[in-house]
């Protein structure tokens, strides 16, 4: 909707003030009345942590050998997981820094929760490699420390760049998250009515009054910020699509896996904001802030993404031909018609079919339709990692040491619990933090900007003669 | 250090940015110094108005982020050429394309981190205490209101004096602020 006075497109829906968006987005923090559905949710989020706790007490019993991995495949669920959670998280970034660059104002609505989603994926992601590695108690043997051992990490291996791209990924959108908040925060303190909820958010508010001169140095800041997790988001799914593009694999080893790794990690996060989105503006009433134009975005971004996508998987495919190299057209035969080539048609299905119908514009702006769809993504993305993990490892150069894999019920426990993880933190999130920036709302309204005052009428600027 | 007593400043309400900037502007054109702007969101045209146009973030995010780059870089170069050589498939001891990556990563972070922690510190923050706090309506400011302060500190301070100034740009009340 187009707003009469600028003639711009409008982020929020009409008729708001400072006061009412304020009032809006923390009245559902600092109400006494809990709804039913937030207990609800945050008991099935419980039930998964729960499950995960059990999954992994289970593994640190008996070991790794509980999951379904052996030889030939040995990377199974954990490497998938890692990589479906972690690109999850790059939307977050994407949103939060990439198109505040780009000065893409609309974002400001669905910064903060993409954010706290981003952290919330790399805290699922980061569990994998830790409980991955045998024997997780000693897993920071991984980080460079004078040790009584004399031994050091080895820095030309993949693996160990993920190590600091990931550690510094996940302080970063820490740090991004809370710096952003915290003038939100003060809000909070400012509005809260008991002592200690004034005195909780006092204390992450760290004083903050609002003086124009803190502002211009945390927009500064944050605009900092914002530079530097571009190139950082950048970099982390481009380490992690060199742990399998550094190894000598047919069906790994291609150049084309970094940037079809970044563009599949945006199109899964875009796929989970929506998820989240949805639901949350529905049943917190917050259809003015986070509007049809904001899906109808996300839709455009994921159609984008998902065509690079498309073109890695194409380019993939026409280099197994191309490359005359017998094991790449054989490990390529083998994922579209060997005994998992179910895996791939899914996968083609649900990321490259599929996602078309969002060329339609009524699709766009149909939240049931697009939340529907971010499953379906999700799910394609999911078994993008799948297709790339399990398909390019069972059949490997010898027949004679081909095998096949099968997920155990520890593997899907494990899974299924980091979703409850997730989920759980999401509730606690959205009840206890500001979901939608209310600062950065505010310079959406077109009241925040400064105006000449406005001239009386009918009198002369200069008199004449003077 | 003795605990400060007396009057902090004045401090003056407005509806809007617009009133705010003109009357920051008027006064730091009549020699104010010692004054500060409040928003609920970040007001650009305000910090113009009180003379403040640059801060040193970028500044320590450079060197911060200098400082990750070199500390990386070099515990690779020494961890590979001197604490534990490893020869890997015969390549280089020195490495550095390998090495560039996490040393990539930790520009990054310690830029970051810089930045925010930084940011935080040329602010003065965290501070729990401040004598603006004891002002009842102060708490508008993180919602909808617009504040402007005169502070003690400046030497033209006058409690009645500045006061008339203040009600000379019609905001919607003046208060005195006391430490």
């Amino acid at each position: 909707m187009l707003d009469p006075v600028t003639g711009e497109y409008r982020v929020v829906g009409p008729g708001h003030t400072f006061k009412s968006i304020t009032e809006k987005i923390s009245r559902i923090v600092l109400t006494t009345h809990t709804p039913v559905g937030w207990f609800f949710g945050l008991l099935l989020g419980g039930g998964g942590i729960a499950l995960l706790l059990t999954a992994v007490t289970w593994l640190f019993l008996r070991g790794v050998g509980i999951w379904g991995l052996d030889m030939p495949v040995a990377w199974g669920f954990a490497i998938i997981n890692f990589v479906w959670w972690i690109g999850i998280g790059h939307a977050g970034t994407l949103i939060s820094a990439i198109l505040l660059l780009f000065k893409q104002e609309w974002r400001n609505s669905i910064n903060r929760f993409a954010e706290a989603m981003t952290i919330f994926a790399v805290v699922c992601a980061g569990m994998f490699p830790l409980i991955h590695v045998g024997r997780p108690w000693l897993a920071y043997w991984l980080f460079p420390y004078p040790n009584s051992m004399a031994v050091w990490p080895q820095f030309r291996s993949p693996l160990l760049w993920d190590v600091f791209a990931v550690s510094t990924y996940a302080t970063i959108s820490v740090v991004f998250w809370y710096i952003g908040m915290i003038p939100d925060l003060a809000t909070m303190r400012d509005r809260a009515q008991s002592k200690f909820t004034q005195f909780a958010y006092g204390l992450f508010a760290v004083g903050w009054r609002g003086s124009v001169r803190h502002w211009m140095r945390y927009e500064t800041a944050s605009l900092l910020l914002a530079g530097l997790a571009t190139p950082l988001v950048l970099s982390v799914h481009t380490v992690i699509s060199f742990d399998f593009a550094v190894a000598t694999l047919p069906g790994w080893h291609t150049t084309i896996f970094p940037p079809y790794f970044v563009a599949g990690a945006v199109y899964s996060g875009f796929a989970m904001v929506i998820t989240l989105a949805i639901p949350i503006r529905k049943f917190y009433h917050l259809e003015d802030l986070i509007t049809t134009r904001h899906i109808d975005n996300m839709g455009k971004v994921m159609l984008t993404t998902g065509l690079i996508v498309a073109y890695g998987y194409f380019m993939e495919l026409f280099m197994s031909w191309f490359s005359a190299s017998h094991w790449e057209y054989f490990a390529f035969w083998n994922r579209l018609f060997g005994p998992m080539g179910w895996s791939y048609w899914v996968l083609i299905t649900c990321n490259i079919a599929l996602p078309q119908l969002m060329w339609s514009r009524a699709f766009r702006v149909n939240p049931t339709l697009m939340f529907i769809m971010s499953f379906i993504i999700n799910i394609g993305m999911w078994f993008e990692r799948f297709v790339i993990v399990v398909t390019s490892l069972y059949r490997d150069y010898l027949p004679s040491s081909w095998g096949t894999y099968r997920a155990t019920r520890w593997d899907y426990s494990t899974f299924l619990g980091t979703m409850g993880l997730f989920t759980f933190l999401f509730f606690l999130f959205v009840r206890f933090i500001p979901m939608i920036p209310m600062s950065e709302v505010r310079m959406l309204l077109p009241q925040s900007k400064v105006k000449p005052p406005a001239e009386p009428l009918g009198q002369p600027v200069h008199e004449a003669g003077d | 250090m003795p605990i400060p007593e007396g009057t902090y400043g004045l401090l003056a309400e407005f509806d809007t940015a617009g009133e705010l900037t003109r009357a920051a502007k008027a006064s730091y054109d009549a020699g104010w110094r010692r004054l500060d702007c409040y928003t609920p969101y970040p007001c650009e045209e305000a910090a113009e108005a009180i003379g403040f146009h640059r801060n040193y973030v970028p500044v320590i995010t450079l060197i911060g982020g200098l400082m990750g780059l070199t500390a990386m870089f070099l515990l690779e170069t020494w961890i590979n050429l001197l604490a534990y050589p490893l020869n890997i498939g015969g390549r280089e001891y020195f490495s550095w394309p390998a090495f560039m990556v996490p040393a990539y990563e930790w520009t990054i972070l310690f830029a970051g981190l810089s930045a925010a922690f930084g940011m935080l510190a040329m602010c003065g923050l965290p501070a729990p205490y401040h004598p603006l706090f004891n002002a009842p309506n102060f708490r508008t400011a993180s919602t909808d209101k617009f504040f402007l302060c005169l502070e003690a500190r400046d030497p033209q301070f006058d409690a009645t004096v500045s006061r008339k100034f203040l009600e000379g740009f019609s905001p919607v009340s003046v208060v005195e602020v006391e430490y």
